[in-house]
């Protein structure tokens, strides 16, 4: 397999985790879901950091965010598809 | 690759030396202990007690902050031992004055120490480290400062400690079997790789060595929040499971609750965590947990420091989520090696025992990687295998156990903290 840009832990999950340095917008990505090794293709719309987040599909603010088939917090603004996810747009449900 | 082919093109690179070394020494045996984890030993030190450690250290233990400087004095005076300075051990009580003395005596009685020169500011505190510490069997000793002063202390210390070292050093290795190894684990600097890659990667040892006897640990109360559900799952039974939920309730309840500003998003994440990608967290609590791997369930939860008293397996300790303070709580309990997955890339080590770092982060194995023992960047490649990161991981604990130094000691990293839980009288 060639290398994956980015990397989903579970199906459920609604982010995805960029693998490689340098990703640009515009970048049409291979993702991997590592939990069943299946891929699919996203298209990156910011340049996004190695180890940062992307969304799998539009998000409400609100709305919780998956990843490791598990909650990881809400999101506090619209983010749409493709779009960096991270302290901006999202927040914990602790503390 | 060669030793010296690998030097040369390391030398070309703006950074000479920045590349994690995994490679073996042509013509010296190479430790695969992955390719038989049941069979699989190592050369260590059996002490006094049976326990065996993977270093043979001579160490100047302070009671307390004022004993640092005449620890250092004996430690330079006898070349091969080391002196371990902290910041506390005055006007301590209660619950944390009993964490003092447990750390403490637990450091000196790891078996990675062969023998130990305890020196105190008074006689009665130094004799209950010496006590306890002898309960071991090892050779001990101690000296109060009071009635003699700094210069008359180091003398008679250092003669001590001469001869301790020169013991310690005609103790032969041998070899033991994997089950004496006691290997604990805590993350730091975390990002999203380490969920991904290096937690997972010791959640994959311990998966193939639990089973064979040994003794793992994982703490960091602070950081299992937002996967509390899934890590109660994971104790071996229901009062196991209670006794660390209660643990992990206190916590929220006396310190998060009773100190907290603001939702800790400056501290937990920390700054390094959320640069790597890390939001919030729940998302670093669920990858800090990959490293218990698939079917671990732990088997006890330990007080901070506390010795495993229930045999091999996987233990939970209350610790702190600061990787020097964890570290050093683990050494205290007697575990021997220390494997450690980085993102960002923390360069922690510990005096006594040795920490193997494990990064997934190409950007951090290219930038610092002289702190990384153990590169599974490849797992975000998807040209490595979690099954082959953790048999990675196990050939280079054996190979660590064995004597090869860490990139931590190679580089002189030697955080000693001991944990503080409220002001001192």
């Amino acid at each position: 397999m060639s290398q994956p840009q980015l990397l989903v832990h579970d199906a459920k999950d609604t982010v995805g985790v960029v693998v490689v340095e340098d990703l640009k917008a515009g970048t049409d990505m291979l993702c991997v879901v590592t939990h069943d090794n299946s891929d699919f293709r996203l298209k990156a719309e910011q340049d996004i950091p190695i180890g940062h987040k992307v969304a799998l599909r539009d998000i409400k603010s609100g709305d919780t965010i998956w990843k490791y088939g598990q909650d990881i917090g809400k999101a506090v603004a619209d983010i749409r598809k493709g779009f960096h996810v991270h302290t901006q747009n999202v927040k914990t449900k602790r503390w | 690759m060669s030793l010296t082919a690998t030097l040369d093109q390391e030398m070309r690179s703006p950074f000479p030396g920045g590349a994690p070394d995994q490679f073996t020494t042509e013509g010296l045996p190479t430790a695969r202990a992955s390719q038989d984890y049941e069979n699989a030993t190592f050369m260590g030190w059996r002490r006094e007690n049976g326990r065996v450690g993977v270093r043979n250290h001579v160490i100047i233990l302070p009671l307390d902050d004022l004993s640092n400087a005449a620890c250092e004095a004996v430690a330079n005076n006898v070349k091969g031992t080391m002196a371990l300075p902290h910041a506390y051990g005055r006007l301590q009580f209660g619950e944390d004055l009993e964490l003092h003395f447990r750390t403490l005596i637990g450091i000196g009685s790891n078996p990675n120490v062969a023998a130990v020169v305890v020196i105190g500011i008074e006689d009665g505190w130094t004799g209950r480290v010496v006590d306890g510490i002898r309960k071991t069997g090892k050779p001990v000793v101690g000296y109060g400062i009071e009635g003699h002063g700094d210069i008359a202390t180091i003398a008679k210390a250092s003669y001590a400690a001469k001869r301790f070292l020169q013991w310690a050093t005609e103790l032969p290795r041998e070899e033991c079997p994997i089950s004496d190894l006691w290997v604990s684990t805590k993350c730091g600097e975390s990002d999203t790789t380490t969920g991904l890659a290096s937690c997972p990667t010791v959640g994959n040892m311990y998966d193939k060595l639990i089973p064979h006897g040994i003794y793992g640990v994982f703490g960091e109360t602070s950081e299992i929040t937002g996967a509390e559900h899934l890590c109660k799952e994971r104790a071996a039974s229901p009062e196991i499971a209670d006794k660390w939920y209660k643990m992990w309730k206190s916590y929220q309840d006396d310190v998060i609750e009773q100190f907290k500003t603001d939702d800790l998003s400056d501290s937990q994440p920390t700054k390094g965590n959320i640069a790597g990608g890390l939001t919030t967290i729940e998302e670093k609590a669920l990858g800090n947990l990959e490293k218990i791997g698939r079917d671990c369930r732990y088997i006890d939860a330990l007080e901070p420091a506390e010795a495993p008293a229930k045999g091999p397996g996987l233990y939970y300790m209350d610790t702190s989520s600061a990787a020097a303070e964890c570290v050093t709580l683990m050494a205290a309990a007697g575990y021997a090696v220390h494997t450690f997955p980085t993102g960002q890339g923390n360069v922690i080590g510990n005096p006594i025992v040795p920490v193997i770092k494990i990064s997934g982060n190409p950007k951090t194995i290219r930038t610092m990687g002289e702190h990384i023992d153990v590169d599974v960047s490849g797992v975000l490649r998807r040209d490595m295998t979690l099954d082959q990161a953790g048999d990675a991981l196990i050939d280079m604990v054996v190979r660590t156990a064995n004597g090869r130094l860490t990139a931590a000691e190679s580089l002189g990293h030697r955080e000693f903290s001991l944990t503080k839980l409220y002001r001192s009288a």
